[in-house]
Parts: C-alpha cells; structure tokens; sequence
C-alpha cells in the first residue's frame, strides 16, 4: 500500500511516497542532495552529514529522515551548499589525499564532490596526519591515509551470519577502521570486490589489481557527480 | 583467569547486550582486557573480535594494556585547575617518576588524565581503583603514594573521616561530602519512601498518572528540556512488546554533580519515580545508566533496590496493585561524556561503541532493543514524586510561568560555599552569586549550562535561570578574576569536547578540532582578526551534527567571542590581513642544526 505525499525542495512541489528517505525521494523527483556515507539499500548512518538538508528550518541529514507529508526542505541554498563544502575540506585536510597518484581518482566520490563544490584550496589549515597503510590482508589493502570514515564497508559488509568484518575502533580523531582478524582472512573475494566497490574513496583497494580503467575514461571524468539525477 | 572469564559471561548468560557489564567485570578482575579474553569473549557471545574491540575501544576505563596495581585517574576538569590541579599532578609525577599515562616499570601504580568526575566541590579529586579522593594537595599526593608503596589497602589511605550521611554507610564508605546547602522539594528529607506508590498510584490509571504530570509542566532536567508528560504519553502509547524506563545517571557535563548527590541521598526516591513512571507507559523494566565514576555506590544502591523488593516496592504486583510488575537494574558505564545522549545512552546499554543514534525515530518509539523506552533525568524521576504527592498545581506554584517547579544546581569554581543547591526556576545569575557568597568585584565570568552551555559576564548576571532564558542542566562554574579566560577556562572546554567527541559525525570530528588550533593560534600572538571571524563562522557548520554534544562543542568559543570579544581583539595584530602562523625559524631549525649555521632571518 502506497501513500503518495507532498513536500517542497527548495519551493519546488515534489511528490514520493510516504517514509521515503530525503534523499531517495529528491532523487526520484529530479533533485540531487549530495551523498557521502549513504548507500543505497543499506541501512543510513548520517557520519558524512554532507546531506544535511533543513527541514522546516531545522538542519537534518536527508540520507535519515523519512519525508513527511507537507515538509519544507531546504537544499540548494548558500548557505547550506558552503557548510558542504566545509565538510568535504575537513575531510581532506584530516587525511592525506593526493588524487594525482590514487588508483580511485576519477572514481573517488569525494573528490567528485570538491569538484562539484569547486573546493580550491581548503579553509582549514592541513593537519598532514601520520598513518598506516596496512596491507596483511590477503584479499585487501587498507590505506588509512585515504579513509573518510564514512562506516560504508561496516554497514554493508557483513559475513553470512551476519557478523561484522569491518569495525570502528578508538574514537573522536583517534577512530579508525579495523578489519577483524579472522573473518577478514575467510572473506571471501567477491566480499571483497564489494567492499572495495562500496568506499567512496580510496581507502580499500584490491590485491595484484589497478588502473584497469584508464584515467580520463573513469566515472566522473565523464560527467560530474549527481548529474546523472539531475538529468531525469 | 580462564576460570573466572567463564563466570564472568556466564553470569550474563553469554547475551551479547551486556557486553558493557562482561567488561566492566574483567577491566577490574584482571586490571586490563587482554587479546586473550576478547578472543575468548568474542567466542562465547558469538560475535566477532572487531565487534568486541569497537566497544572496549570507545570507553576511557577500559584498557588492553595492565594500568597498574594502583590506578591513578586525576580529574582534570577546569574547576580541578582552578583548586590548584597543576601541582598536584606535578607532586603525582615527581613522586613516581612517571608521567601521565604512564605505570610504573614495576607494574604497581598508574598515573591517567580523566573528564570532570563529578567532584567540581571538592577539588582537585582522582579515582584512586574506584575510591574517590577529594581535597588533593601535594602533601597529600606524597602520603598517598607512600601508601601504596607500604601496601596499604584503599581505605587505609584515608586522612580525613568518612564524609556525612550515607557516605558513610557501610557499604560506600566514602570521603566525599554532600554539601547540601540548599533544599526543595527534591532534596528534602521529608519524604517516606513508596508512599506514593502505595497511597496515590493504587487509586490512579496510568492516564491519570500522566495528566497529573503533564498539569505539572515539568520538563526534562537534563538540560533538553522536553516535557515530561508528553514523553511518558508518546511512550505509553507507543506499539511494543515490552517497554523500558531509563534513568540518565550519566552526568558527565564538567560541573555538574547533584545526581551523585541524589543518588546517595535519595535513591528510593529515585527509584520510586522509576516505578511511577513504569506505571504510567506500562513498562516492566527499569535501568538506571551510571556513569563508571561512581562506581563507588554501587553496591549500596544495589542493597536499596534489594530492599524495595522485599518491600513490594518492585518486583510483582508491586504495592498490591494487581498485574503491576517492575523491577530495576544498574547499568554502568565505562568514562564517556557522549552516553548522556540519550540514543548514546541506549547504545551503550546494548553493548556497543556509545554513538548517538539517527532520529527519528525516538526512543519512546524505538528505544532500548528496539522497544519503546523513556529516558529520564535523575531530577525528573524525583520530582514526578513529589508531583504526584502534592498534585500538578502544587508543582505550578514553584518557579515560573514557564519553568515550573525547581532545579537541583551543582555550583562550584571561586565562591565560598561550592555544593548542591535546589531553587526554583527564576533565580538570576546575580542570587547564586550571593547565595554562594562569591564576591562579586572579583567575579569575571560564569559558565553556565556547563561547556555546552553559555559563558557570560557581568552585564549579564541579571539573566535568569529558566528554560526561555538560560536553560540549564544545572552546571554553574563562577570564575574569578585571576584566571586566563581564554586559555584556562575556553581552550579546556574545547579539548574535553575533542576528547569526549564519538567520532562518527566528521563535522564533530573535525572542526572542534579545527577551531581549537585556531584559537591557539590566537593565543599565540599569531593571529589576525579574520582569525576570530573565522572562529564564529565554523562554529555554525557543527550545527549539523547529529547529536548535542558536536552540536554545542563550539559553544566555549563562540559565546566566548560573543560575550568576550574585547579579550581576543586584544591578542590579535589589529592592523595586519594576513596568515602569519610561519615560524619561519622554528622551520628550518632542524637543518640549521644539522648543519651548524646560523641563519639570517631579517
């Protein structure tokens, strides 16, 4: 049973139905919300915050909450497009992103994203932090430099009985991404072709395998990211 | 060791939600949480190692690494500075020839950093293996150690007598003193536990209970301020297999400390209002989430909740009232401010990393294991006694239009009498003044609401508290004229909200960070006045983050500018427009000392 509701984006009349997340529900009517941690068809997380949206005037990620008969969304506006831009700065000054020599360039969400937003040089100062690139895994290499930890290889990659195989340690500016010992050893390679498949950025990348795609023919170097919405 | 881990998750029938309390069990058995017994754990609950380290990793009393036969956590909240904090970790150091964050080689005492511990009245304070000691001089830190050295057990270590009323019981044996200066309804003595219950909720339906609430308009005491009446209905109302009452005992915001009064002083009455307001949503369980720091009275509040069962004050049909069954637990936490959250809170009770969760939905809807769950302040729980007692209207008549009844404060930092005082709503900043004998000439700001709440000046102490003007949890922090505002009082409160950050929002993550480098590039003498503008516009992209704590975290700095402006147009080169944090000397020392040069710098 489907209840079809109204809401407005950006004084925009847009229709979905009811319970359907934000973001699902402006992609459907032509609108993109830029998008960072969410997947789709995987329970939301709201880490990125990049979503946020207002709500009848208050700040809400759209990846979280379900639209609501009647809602005024805010998506499109200065001032919300400037605290997505600050975010994506944050998140490079807090890692260690050189696109010119990542395999994930031209399909890196994140750097599509400062694309996007015209990111220059960021507002903050670089923090330039030391970390690791732990490659014991047999099936994967973890570069902690790239990391946005945006939790998507925990929420989505899980063993058939449901066990986490990804985790987050520590927290605050100490939190990092940590692959369990024995289920990350048993994971089996079409795992991880999907956990490298779902980060965002460059941080979890296959054994013995890069550059299949040239650059120049990769996702993004096509057309910017969110384009495809937009041209329903 | 084997042995005792097995017991260990035996005893909580090896259910993966309790992962907090199998925890909390072999950080104190074995004085760490070694790869041996995650193993082990992981194992016996049937989850995986990751899931195991992503909870131990997150709270600060938990370590895979031995902490000492002695641990040592010395508060280092800004009111444990201001009693002269910084020479007692001095003495702490210099008398173990170790560091902070250090055990010594032998193994016998360690030496940590730790969040306001709920002792701002009786500071500088340390958790000495869960014992609290308050007062800390140096001269006490030299006999302290020495005691250890000799062997002695905890108590022994004590100078002074047990401090009053049920710090002395038996079964907390405790220096720390109540300082009660100010009583209401709450902290009254006048009280006969389950009265209530027996004389009032055996005549009332759970929909009375609520209206009488909600004619009271109490509102939460934890600093959000929802209705308490609308809560208990959205709850009773909502679909569920079993419902739960929460009590948040997990005052963690810096100055606060009256639940650690109420819970030794009044926990019946406490746990009576958790039975009301069970009867009122139709709850069967209740949990009362406390935070590690006070550990210390667990045993005794355990002792109380014994005796309301024999009583027929929980368990079936309680107070006679047929079909009425409640009953309640204690849930520790381990050291994270964020679990005060309530979603955080629930998690945390689940087992897991204390994140705060997405809502909608809420708790009432989807709270503890998915069940519809009432989180409520400890404050509130009492008060919905003395509401039902004397009746809502009653409750109208304490406070203000707006703010009805009273409000528990936790007041300390430069006035002469620090404690627990209950006033009703309305008070101006300017009455605590007085009322705490602080002088007034020598008063240069307040921090009111703790860090997360409002630093303001003397052209504002004639604001009042009440939740239309400065709502607050209850935290009042009087500074004095001696202390660096920006670098004492600012600078700590943005590094606790960087460390007590979950992590998971990166604009939390990140830009309490940020803003905290800035601001000590101002106080550097590095900084421009763009710098300050800077500060004020990062503050509002916290705004998004999920929860109250990345929400506020700027809050030490933003109100600070707003209200102290003057103090960082001081520090910063009014006439110059550019970056100038380069020390062009301290960049290429390394390599003028590798090569023995001087370098000409002008």
């Amino acid at each position: 049973m489907s209840t079809l509701i109204k809401f407005t984006i950006d004084g925009v009349e847009c229709m979905a139905e009811a319970g359907t997340y934000i973001v699902e529900a402006a992609r459907e009517n032509g609108i993109y919300i830029p998008t960072l941690c969410n997947i789709r068809g995987v329970k939301p997380r709201g880490s990125c915050r990049i979503c946020s949206v207002k709500v009848n005037g208050r700040p809400m990620t759209s990846c979280t909450t379900p639209v609501a008969d009647g809602m005024e969304i805010e998506n499109n506006t200065p001032e919300i497009n400037d605290i997505r831009k600050a975010i994506i700065e944050a998140l490079f000054v807090e890692g260690n992103h050189f696109c010119p020599a990542c395999e994930k360039s031209g399909c890196c969400e994140l750097q599509a994203l400062a694309y996007r937003f015209k990111m220059m040089v960021p507002r903050f100062p670089y923090n330039f932090p030391r970390k690791e690139v732990d490659a014991s895994s047999p099936k994967l290499i973890k570069d902690h430099n790239r990391c946005i930890l945006c939790k998507r290889c925990i929420r989505a990659i899980k063993t058939e009985d449901g066990k986490n195989v990804f985790a987050f340690v520590k927290r605050g500016r100490n939190v990092r991404i940590i692959m369990d010992p024995v289920l990350g050893e048993q994971m089996s390679d079409e795992l991880a072709q999907k956990a490298v498949e779902i980060c965002p950025v460059g941080a979890l990348l296959p054994r013995e395998k890069g550059y299949q795609t040239p650059i120049g023919k990769r996702k993004y170097d096509l057309e910017p990211i969110g384009s495809d919405i937009e041209k329903k | 060791m084997a042995m005792q881990l097995e017991n260990i998750i035996e005893k909580y029938n090896k259910d993966k939600t309790r992962l907090m309390d199998i925890l909390i069990d072999v950080q104190s058995e074995e004085g760490y949480i070694s790869e041996d017994a995650i193993k082990k754990i992981a194992g016996e609950l049937d989850i995986s190692l990751a899931d195991v380290k992503q909870t131990m990793s997150f709270y600060h009393f938990f370590s895979d690494k031995p902490t000492g036969k002695y641990t040592v956590y010395l508060n280092d909240s800004v009111v444990a500075y201001m009693m002269g904090r910084q020479k007692v970790k001095e003495a702490f150091e210099k008398e173990t020839g170790i560091k902070f964050g250090e055990v010594t080689p032998d193994g016998l005492i360690g030496l940590f950093d730790t969040s306001c511990i709920g002792m701002n009245d009786q500071e500088p304070a340390a958790l000495i293996n869960g014992k609290v000691f308050t007062d800390l001089t140096p001269f006490r830190v030299k006999e302290i150690i020495q005691d250890i050295r000799d062997g002695k057990n905890i108590e022994e270590m004590y100078r002074s007598d047990l401090g009053e009323g049920e710090n002395r019981n038996e079964l907390v044996r405790s220096v720390v003193r109540n300082n009660i200066r100010r009583i209401g309804p709450v902290l009254s003595k006048d009280y006969i536990p389950g009265r209530v219950i027996k004389e009032k909720l055996t005549s009332m339906t759970p929909e009375e209970v609520i209206h009488e609430i909600k004619k009271s308009n109490i509102r939460g005491r934890g600093g959000a301020g929802f209705p308490t009446g609308l809560k208990w209905e959205f709850c009773r109302k909502a679909k569920g297999e079993k419902k739960y009452i929460f009590c948040n005992a997990d005052e963690g915001e810096p100055g606060t400390f009256k639940d650690r009064v109420i819970l030794t002083e009044r926990p019946k009455l406490l746990f009576e209002g958790m039975v009301i307001a069970g009867y009122a949503v139709g709850a069967t369980e209740g949990i009362v989430y406390i935070r590690y720091e006070y550990m210390y009275l667990k045993k005794y509040l355990e002792s109380i909740l014994q005796g309301a069962r024999d009583r027929n004050l929980l368990g079936k049909n309680i107070g006679g009232i047929e079909g009425f069954n409640f009953d309640i637990r204690l849930q520790f936490g381990a050291g994270a401010y964020v679990c005060g959250e309530e979603s955080a809170l629930i998690e945390s009770a689940e087992g897991k990393r204390g994140e705060p969760r997405d809502r909608p939905p809420f708790p009432v809807e989807k709270g503890y294991l998915d069940q519809p769950t009432v989180v409520n302040n400890v404050e509130t729980l009492c008060s919905a006694v003395k509401i039902l007692l004397n009746g809502g209207e009653w409750y109208t008549t304490l406070g203000t239009a707006n703010s009805t009844g009273t409000k528990v404060l936790s007041i300390s930092g430069d006035c002469r009498y620090p404690g627990v005082y209950e006033v009703e709503w309305g008070f101006s900043v300017k009455d605590i003044l007085e009322m705490t004998g602080a002088d007034q000439e020598d008063v240069q700001a307040v921090q009111v609401g703790g860090p997360s709440g409002t630093l303001i000046g003397p052209k504002e102490f004639n604001r009042l508290l009440c939740y239309h003007d400065l709502a607050t949890g209850g935290s009042l922090i009087i500074i004095g004229k001696q202390h660096n505002l920006l670098k004492d009082i600012v600078t700590n409160f943005t590094q606790f909200f960087i460390n007590e950050s979950c992590g998971s929002c990166s604009t939390c993550r990140n830009i309490t960070f940020q803003m905290k480098e800035k601001l000590e590039k101002i106080l550097d003498g590095k900084g421009i006045e763009k710098d300050i503008d800077d500060l004020v516009e990062w503050g509002k992209i916290l705004k998004v983050s999920r929860c109250g704590l990345g929400q506020t975290s700027a809050n030490p700095i933003v109100t600070s500018i707003r209200n102290f402006r003057h103090l960082y147009d001081e520090l910063v080169a009014g006439d110059k427009d550019f970056e100038s944090e380069f020390d062009l000397s301290e960049a290429v020392k390394a390599s003028c000392d590798a090569t023995g040069r001087i370098p000409v710098l002008n």
